[in-house]
């Protein structure tokens, strides 16, 4: 069979990915630099029997994604930072309800309206506590066009088993780049779909012990009774004021990444065998810092990468083992020092940790990353 | 020819530059097999402004997705041509519009009749962005003929075949002459 080899944009290629993926429903509201994920799920939804639907604004937008998965389906939305901003209260309503959909940020420059057309990986702290209360936060950051793809994907199937909301982490500098990839062909590439419930609707409770994870639960509609609600709740769905209750539920979230932290982490080394500097980037930045490695590879210094495809739960395991190791750490990232600051929260050995940051809309380059390694060198 | 080349193609919003590097980098990677990276900057404005897109083609995998040092620069505009051809390499190739861009700063720049050529023997100047692809592909060699129609075909509207048929043809006589 002949492959299927296409040229793609990282928005393009998570679109495709959701479809691949399962997904039958969209809803949002489009912003660039996101706009062609929803212009690529409204051709795409309807011809599989799927609903796209454009709301009033990105409140409306997640709200429209929540209910869906609610009622069964595999729901997406996709927008950009201020979006992004608005879909904060709805996002923790889908932790406490604990709803599987697919969240998509493709970041660009802010704070506020920012820079539409350039990017940033300046939301990474809001991915992670943008909405109010002690939560689990999945966040997934591809580096290329394929792993747009990949990570949609997988951002569809952790959504289903660990049974809450995902959020795929993209930037502009991803999103609108083009490279070609071989679309996976049907059955490549595993898929999961929650288990529905076998028991009686006598017997079942939405949220009992063994569905928090991998478990099954049941649709809204499908004749099984249960509650949602964003007020703390027991088994049942329903509001609770119990400490006992309360406790158990705020373990069941905190649980969820806790007790999975190796299925979720995933991060990819190149040259760190036996590297003696270690640079730490993800997302866009890294595609810098993995042109930057091999630079100073050509010129005789032990230089590797660490890049995280799972932003959140963070790579703390994987991070202090390495810190241990390396004599040198540059972070590299288009921010401020939001994922300096997380290097600095796990660095116990005190090893020397280098921050090279831009945040004037651009691309590092690869020279601004090859610098600092070189000037650790002298 | 080399093993890796880095191409920016600049103009106005609207000239249809991003259009032209997909098509090229469609044609390069999808057609001719090589490693593509496609990329583009521009701004809020859906008209005006200066717009660019960025094809680095390579035979080994491309990191870096953005130019840093030009090996084939189009610039359609003045104001595309004053912000982008600063990092040119020093045997790079450099296209202009002849109409829009009249003040050159550099020696051995190639200037071209592409907007003129699109107006007068297509008749549609939005199509001045094939005939620069095609000239590109006659005097570089970056890409092949057969790739590009390929790729261009398959991207432009149902119905507009013939005019963008013609405007490649016209973009490769174009190069012919500047090659002489």
């Amino acid at each position: 069979m002949n492959k299927d080899i296409r040229l793609l944009q990282g928005n393009e290629a998570c679109a495709l990915g959701a479809i691949y993926a399962g997904c039958d429903f969209f809803g949002g509201y489009p912003i660039t630099p996101s706009t062609e994920i929803a212009e690529e799920m409204a051709l795409l939804l309807p011809k599989k029997g799927g609903k796209f639907i454009q709301m009033e604004d990105e409140i409306a937008g997640i709200g429209t994604i929540l209910g869906a998965a609610a009622a069964g389906a595999k729901a997406m939305t996709a927008t950009s930072g201020p979006g992004f901003s608005l879909m904060m209260e709805l996002l923790g309503y889908g932790c406490m309800a604990e709803i599987p959909c697919v969240i998509v940020n493709v970041q660009r420059g802010g704070p506020s309206t920012g820079l539409p057309t350039k990017g940033a990986q300046a939301d990474m702290m809001q991915a992670r506590w943008g909405t109010h209360g002690d939560h689990p936060t999945i966040a997934l950051c591809p580096s290329s066009v394929e792993e747009s793809f990949k990570l949609t994907v997988k951002a569809f199937n952790l959504a289903e088993k660990f049974r809450m909301p995902v959020i795929l982490l993209l930037d502009e500098f991803i999103g609108h780049m083009r490279e070609k990839m071989e679309m996976p062909a049907a059955g490549e590439l595993e898929l999961y779909t929650h288990p529905q419930p076998t028991v009686s609707p006598a017997e079942y409770t939405h949220y009992g012990d063994g569905t928090s994870v991998g478990g099954p639960y049941a649709s809204m509609g499908s004749g099984y009774r249960f509650n949602i609600t964003g007020l703390t709740h027991d088994q049942h769905g329903f509001p609770t004021g119990r400490s006992d209750e309360i406790q158990w539920k705020m373990d069941r979230l905190k649980d969820k990444i806790e007790k999975h932290r190796p299925e979720l982490v995933e991060v990819d080394q190149e040259f760190m065998d036996d590297a003696e500097i270690a640079v730490f980037s993800y997302g866009g930045a890294a595609r810098s810092a993995q042109q930057a490695i091999r630079e100073a590879r050509a010129k005789g210094i032990k230089a590797g990468l660490v890049r995280p495809t799972t932003i959140w739960p963070f790579p703390d395991q994987a991070l202090e083992e390495i810190l241990r190791r390396v004599k040198t750490m540059i972070v590299a990232e288009i921010s401020q020092g939001q994922l300096l600051g997380e290097i600095q929260r796990l660095n116990q050995t005190h090893t020397k940790v280098i921050p090279v940051q831009r945040y004037d809309g651009e691309m590092l380059t690869p020279n601004e990353v090859l610098n600092a390694i070189v000037e650790v060198t002298k | 020819m080399k093993n890796r080349y880095e191409i920016r193609l600049s103009g106005s919003g609207g000239q249809g530059m991003i259009t032209a590097g997909i098509i090229l980098a469609e044609a390069a990677g999808v057609y001719d097999g090589k490693n593509v990276v496609q990329s583009q900057s521009y701004g809020p404005e859906a008209r005006g402004g200066a717009s660019k897109a960025e094809v680095i083609i390579s035979d080994k995998e491309i990191f870096y997705p953005k130019a840093t040092a030009i090996d084939i620069l189009l610039a359609m505009t003045q104001e595309a041509w004053e912000k982008y051809s600063s990092d040119l390499n020093p045997d790079a190739v450099a296209i202009v519009d002849s109409w829009y861009v009249k003040d050159l700063d550099k020696p051995g720049v190639i200037s071209l009749p592409l907007s003129l050529k699109a107006r007068e023997e297509v008749g549609l100047e939005i199509i001045a962005n094939v005939i620069a692809l095609a000239a590109i592909a006659q005097i570089t060699g970056v890409v092949s003929k057969e790739a590009l129609e390929k790729s261009l075909l398959s991207r432009v509207p149902k119905g507009t075949e013939e005019k963008n048929r013609m405007a490649l043809e016209i973009g490769f006589r174009l190069g012919k002459e500047a090659k002489k």
